[in-house]
């Protein structure tokens, strides 16, 4: 895929460069406890919350599992109301549809909708090549995109910057994209908040032409949903005359009845809300309310290539809710740029390598950037077995010429802790290699891993109990 | 080949070999609140006020002096309605109404004060409005880019307690916007902001009986 973080350093380097950044560490450690608190807070007020991973689980595997005839279906569902699909195989094609379909409107400027679909594909720089100015307007892709910077967080990008920070970036640049920063703008989010609100309103009241992706597309209907709390989101959705929607084919979802299951679990895993502000649903166009032209592109781009690996292909499950970021210990040391793509946290290291297959330097690091402590495997909730696929993903890795072990040894070694902490390298093992034991022919791959070093006595508490008392 | 017929070839080469999936088990529950009208309303008004949506509750006589009293607070001169909002629900405003109309700019309507709506579901264990477009609810714009939007939800009728309950009471044909407190972002060190660029302030009406 393109739309990589070219000469990006691979994980154990930039991990390593990470973790003695002590503002950057300060930023991630506030953020990630704080919704990971809350996250717990908000899953348990449903009781049935077990049942509804494993629906979701289940829902996902369905879709999977008969992908073509589902996509074939949404295809002919948004159609009937009114959209037109298209087809990418790769990124280039991909943009090259987009690219077209602006064109076609004679229009220069783009309103976006945060989408990692469009971010996977470098899609705002291809359109820049072709004299396209595509404007972020998420606030924390704002920040991203003015401070000329990279997101670091599925859910909140600029997860890295302090509101010190933040008010620089806008004071700086914002004279340079439109509406300039208010005179005399302080660190207050409140007035940071109304900065970009003067801002991006200019810039949505005069859209022709918006770009978005999709929490959800639902085969049945040929509905697509887009969650969002800033209204942002509406605004691109609802304002321009032609809407343009990149989404990744596993986006795809059966019934309209299977919202009901997303849409509870999506929002507590991710903000810890029990709903997000706004939900936006359209099929196809409708008479006289929002954009007269729609135009779906249904992305591929390195997603039948995991759909055939057996057991990598549980992260197309993914819905992107953040949670596995927030639980994570080594992303809370080694923040999201660390991982070198979109994708970052837990679900970066399985879904990124996958994607772009393992050649590079830095995606044959990103497997080994886990303790394999499983916290992330018990958040996620459409249960992907995230260290599953880690050891599988080694086994890969190493097979490719015994660089394996290095890149593993380097990985722990940059986020900087669990080498000195063996008690908690070894428990995470021990949950990890528990996990196995439900496929017992990964299990080689697992004690090959393991059996690389000496392991220190096993703590007698649970890991995550463990963790709990001794996170430093 | 097409990249549709190249996708789905490969679509189809990836999954082969593997199992059936199987079928999927709706082992959760459809509501997690007692069967009882007024719980579920009390649930709603706390749910929603906890999103800091401004909550006030009456009976229909009470409507027209309320949304009056809460245009005339908020200063507001003119106040957008979609076309088939009931007549007395604006019939003690001071505001002007300007109608919703297709051929109304988005910079007009940034110039309006308020909008007043109906809603076609409200869910109480989220503290969410859903609008789908209706005669009462209009364009989805119109409770876009004004600041102020006030949202009368008929008590009991329009309420359920949950998720699973609301979506067969929605049609997917119709664009659809859920509402749950006013615009917010936590973008900048996980503060919570309200009214980034959706509307700042939300006013629930819950209308009883
Ligand atoms: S892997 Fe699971 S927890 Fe992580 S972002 Fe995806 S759905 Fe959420």
């Amino acid at each position: 895929m393109s739309g990589t973080y070219l000469g990006m350093p691979s994980f154990p380097e930039a991990a390593g460069k990470a973790v003695r950044d002590e503002t950057l560490r300060g930023n991630l450690r506030h953020a990630t406890h704080t919704i990971r608190d809350k996250r717990a807070k908000a899953v348990s007020e449903l009781v049935d919350w077990p049942g509804l991973r494993e629906a979701g689980k289940q829902i996902k595997d369905r879709t999977l599992r008969h992908l073509d005839d589902y996509l074939v279906q949404l295809e002919k569902s948004v159609t009937a109301a009114g959209g037109t699909v298209h087809w990418a195989a790769d990124a280039d094609e991909a943009n090259r549809i987009v690219a077209e379909l602006v064109k076609a409107t004679g229009e220069r400027e783009v309103v976006k909708v945060k989408s990692m679909a469009t971010q996977e594909i470098g899609l705002n720089e291809a359109l820049e090549a072709e004299g396209i100015t595509a404007y972020e307007t998420d606030l924390a892709e704002l920040i991203v995109q003015l401070g000329e910077d990279r997101p670091s967080h599925i859910l909140v990008p600029a997860i890295h910057r302090n509101r010190g920070e933040i008010r620089e970036i806008f004071a700086r640049t914002m004279s340079e994209w439109g509406r300039p920063a208010p005179e005399g703008l302080t660190d207050a989010p409140a007035e940071l908040a109304e900065a970009a609100r003067l801002h991006l309103r200019e810039k949505f009241l005069r859209a022709k032409v918006g770009i978005s992706g999709a929490n959800f597309m639902v085969a049945e209907t040929g509905t697509l949903v887009v969650v969002e709390s800033e209204g942002n989101g509406r605004m691109c959705l609802t304002l321009p005359e032609t809407l343009i929607s990149v989404v990744g084919i596993e986006k795809t979802v059966p019934t309209w009845q299977d919202l009901e299951v997303f849409l509870q679990t999506l929002p507590r895993s991710s903000t810890a809300e029990r709903m997000n502000p706004y939900t936006s649903t359209w099929t196809g166009t409708t008479e006289a309310d929002g954009p007269k032209n729609f135009h779906l592109v249904l992305l591929d781009n390195g997603r039948t290539a995991t759909l055939a690996d057996e057991v990598g292909r549980q992260a197309l499950r993914c819905i992107r809710c953040s949670a596995c970021l927030n639980v994570c210990p080594v992303y809370e040391r080694a923040g999201g740029h660390a991982y070198g793509s979109v994708y970052p946290g837990p679900i970066g290291a399985i879904l990124s390598p996958q994607l772009r297959g393992m050649e590079s330097e830095i995606d044959a690091s990103l497997p080994y950037a886990s303790s394999l402590c499983g916290a992330c495997y018990d958040v996620c909730p459409v249960a992907i077995d995230i260290p599953e696929v880690l050891v599988h993903l080694r086994e890969r890795a190493a097979g490719r010429g015994g660089r394996g072990h290095r890149l593993e040894k380097a990985a722990m070694k940059a986020a900087g802790w669990v080498l000195n902490h063996p008690a908690v390298l070894a428990a995470g093992e021990k949950v990890a290699s528990k996990t196995r034991g439900l496929h017992p022919k990964r299990l080689p791959g697992a004690s090959a891993w393991t059996d690389s070093r000496d392991l220190p006595e096993l703590p007698p508490e649970p890991f995550r109990d463990w963790w709990k008392k001794n996170r430093t | 080949m097409s990249s549709r017929d190249l996708i789905l070839a490969r679509v189809r080469a990836a999954v082969a070999d593997a199992p059936e999936a199987a079928e999927v088990s709706r082992d959760y529950l459809t509501s997690h609140t007692a069967d009882d009208p007024a719980a579920v309303l009390d649930l709603l008004h706390e749910n929603l006020a906890d999103y800091r949506a401004l909550v006030h509750r009456t009976r229909p006589a009470g409507l027209p002096a309320l949304i009056a009293r809460l245009l005339a607070q908020r200063g507001a001169t003119q106040v957008l309605a979609p076309m088939g909002l009931p007549a007395p629900w604006l019939a003690r405003a001071a505001a002007t109404r300007i109608d919703d109309r297709e051929t109304s700019t988005a910079q007009e309507l940034d110039a309006v004060d308020s909008v007043v709506t109906g809603c076609a579901v409200a869910i109480a264990e989220t503290g969410t409005i859903v609008l789908d477009g209706g005669a009462d609810q209009g364009r989805r714009r119109i409770t876009l880019v004004p600041d102020h939007h006030i949202c009368v939800v008929r008590a009991p009728d329009q309420v359920v307690a949950s998720v699973p309950q609301a979506l067969p009471r929605l049609d997917p044909a119709r664009p659809l916007t859920w509402i749950s407190g006013p615009s917010a972002t936590s973008d900048i060190e996980l503060d919570r902001v309200e009214g980034v660029h959706g509307p700042r302030t939300l006013e629930v009406v819950l209308l009883e009986g």
